[in-house]
């Protein structure tokens, strides 16, 4: 497997990584709460991949006079959306596009931040002060804020949205990389190394990495469940995915003027936001202490 | 302390100077022509080339931020390209009613997460634990726009209680706290309340029970304190940090109102965001961010500074 150790400084040795790994499952298999959102998060990711295969009818076609149907109407399990169009399937493939804009910003994030957080970590002195005053320069903005400045001023879009979320995530891990960096060039382990006469690129490949990146990314797992919300909040303005692609937030935002008609199925698509964050949310809480991460 | 608070404002400038860098690099990272929308289509070139000079366009780069620097620091952000009038009174309008919303949702969300962070610490592991945990994960998981949706479907459309949308019933002007105002401020409130609320129940429980778990208590109670004595010291040593915690939530909930506004029509600098966005008013949107971040840092020098006097164990150094 990977060089993942734990963040406990006395396991380096590549050989203790299967049994840290084994013991992580074992203790995140004890947490039930962990298992059934992992159960969750599963599910709702298979739907995504799969989507066009489970979703019952065609997402896209509509028909005026079968507009805004409730829930529970025959043949319509969830209803009828504002042009007509079968909710259920729409949900369904409304997975994908959901995820992809909730997930991939956190995922690059997490490469972009590392490299930045663990190199600022390592290399310490100007460097280090240059890269943290510049992000701590994002912090002054609330994340939502950032977001929507950034994809506001960009224009509306897909790639627009993905790319002002990972610019809103890139500096709070790159401030968490940094942190426990720090915490692992100061360990008698790395200046064991060094003494022993390991390049800078050794120390950071054997020792830094194997114990920096699972802190790390269990706090880009955490953030997550933030990125779903506001990916799909940027759909809800109007600023990430347009119609008739189903998404989550747009779904939410057509719907808004239904409220008076149908208003449950008009709640339904943040309903899917709601259970897939708050899934992701308890995934990462089980995660980081079957991992014993303190951050 | 004079030395103390002079270098936290030192270290704030750096960050008061980045974020204006950041604001003004917004205008210039939009595609296309930022006179677009003042424009017509068939503008002769001569025209276009005047224009771009009133505006400053044709400038280099650091000229330009200069000069909008400059200008922003005398308290003029730029006139509006869609409504012709000054950005400065169009935010500092906005900003008062998105004020009044966000203030009101820090009441509510610290009154309730300070009473279930309390409790929950205090009975850890009871169910009344369980279910300050349970909220909390359910605060900063909730769609917060989807939660505004569902009270106004719960409390609007379904039992009729409470209105929708918008500030009062003569629009935004005039907003004074009367029966008929706070009718409009409670379902935006209570939505944007739940945020903080999560947060704050859980730092407070882990506060609570970390301050009840160490020796001095055992000390006080020992010493034949009752038990409404030991929970002031609770209170004083819980203090600081609780305060700092909701000075950073205001500030989150000024700058992230946004989609709450947007759900409820509530007129405040996020429904200005989002006229400036699409109607491409570059200027509105620049200021408006700009205030918004500048206050937010604001704030975190305010809090920085309340939580060091408050807090005898920090460092003044």
């Amino acid at each position: 497997m990977s060089v993942l150790t734990s963040a406990r400084p006395q396991v380096v040795a590549i050989e203790a990584s299967e049994g840290y790994w084994r013991s992580v499952l074992r203790r995140f298999l004890k947490d039930k709460v962990a298992v059934a959102a992992a159960i969750v998060v599963l599910a709702i990711v298979l739907a995504a991949l799969f989507a066009h295969w489970i979703a019952p009818m065609d997402p896209y076609a509509g028909r005026t006079f079968r507009r805004l149907r409730p829930i529970g109407t025959e043949g319509f399990p969830l209803g009828t959306d504002e042009l007509g169009r079968d909710m259920l399937s729409r949900l369904i493939v409304g997975a994908r596009m959901s995820l992809l804009m909730g997930v991939t910003p956190v995922l690059i994030a997490f490469g972009i931040g590392s490299v930045l957080g663990i190199a600022a970590g390592f290399i310490g002195g100007w460097f280090n002060t240059a890269v943290m005053r510049t992000v701590d320069v994002f912090y002054a903005f609330p994340s939502v804020l950032l977001a929507v400045a950034l994809s506001g001023a960009l224009g509306a879009g897909l790639g627009n949205a993905m790319l002002s979320l990972t610019i809103v995530f890139i500096p709070p891990i790159v401030r968490v990389a940094e942190a426990v960096t720090t915490q692992v060039r100061a360990r008698d382990y790395v200046e064991a190394a060094r003494a022993s006469g390991a390049s800078a690129l050794t120390i950071v490949r054997v020792h830094v990495l194997g114990n920096v990146l699972g802190p790390i990314f269990v706090y880009a797992t955490s953030l997550i469940s933030v990125s779903m919300i506001l990916a799909s909040g940027l759909s809800f303005l109007g600023l990430g995915v347009r119609p008739p692609e189903p998404e989550w937030g747009l779904m939410l935002n057509t719907l808004r003027t239904a409220i008076y008609v149908q208003p449950w199925v008009a709640a339904l698509p943040g309903l899917c936001i709601f259970v897939t964050s708050i899934a992701f949310n308890m995934f990462s809480d089980g995660l980081r202490s079957a991992m014993d991460v303190k951050a | 302390m004079t030395l103390f608070l002079l270098r936290r404002l030192l270290y704030a400038l750096p960050i008061v100077l980045g974020v204006s860098l950041v604001c003004f690099a917004l205008v210039h990272i939009a595609p296309g022509d930022p006179l677009i929308s003042v424009l017509p289509p068939d503008a002769t070139d001569e025209v276009r080339a005047r224009m771009m000079a009133a505006y400053g366009f044709d400038r280099p780069y650091h000229e330009q931020f200069l000069l909008w620097a400059w200008r922003a620091l005398h308290g003029d952000l730029g006139m509006s390209i869609a409504t012709a009038r000054p950005v400065a009174s169009e935010v500092i309008r906005a900003v008062g009613n998105t004020l009044i919303l966000a203030v009101a949702a820090t009441v509510i969300g610290f009154a309730f997460g300070l009473l279930f962070g309390v409790v929950a610490g205090y009975f850890r592991d009871s169910w009344i634990d369980k279910a300050a945990s349970t909220l909390a994960v359910v605060g900063v998981s909730v769609p917060h726009y989807w939660l505004g949706m569902v009270l106004v479907i719960i409390f609007s459309s379904e039992l009729g209680w409470l209105p929708a949308t918008g500030m009062g019933p003569s629009g935004s002007s005039g907003w004074v706290p009367d029966l008929e105002h706070l009718k409009h401020l409670a379902l935006p409130a209570l939505t944007m309340s739940v945020i903080p609320m999560g947060i704050v129940a859980r730092t407070t429980r882990a506060l609570v029970a970390e301050i009840l778990s160490q020796d001095f208590v055992g000390a006080l109670r020992a010493k034949g304190l009752s038990e409404g004595g030991v929970f002031r010291h609770v209170v004083k040593n819980a203090a600081p940090t609780a305060i700092a915690v909701m000075g950073l939530q205001l500030g989150y909930l000024l700058g992230g109102s946004i989609l709450i506004e947007t759900v409820f029509s509530w007129p405040g600098t996020g429904f200005l965001l989002n006229n400036a966005i699409f109607q491409r008013d570059l200027p509105l949107l620049q200021g408006t961010i700009l205030v918004l971040a500048l206050f937010f840092v604001v704030l975190n020098l305010v809090v920085d500074v309340v939580q060091t006097l408050l807090d005898p164990r920090i460092q003044r150094a």
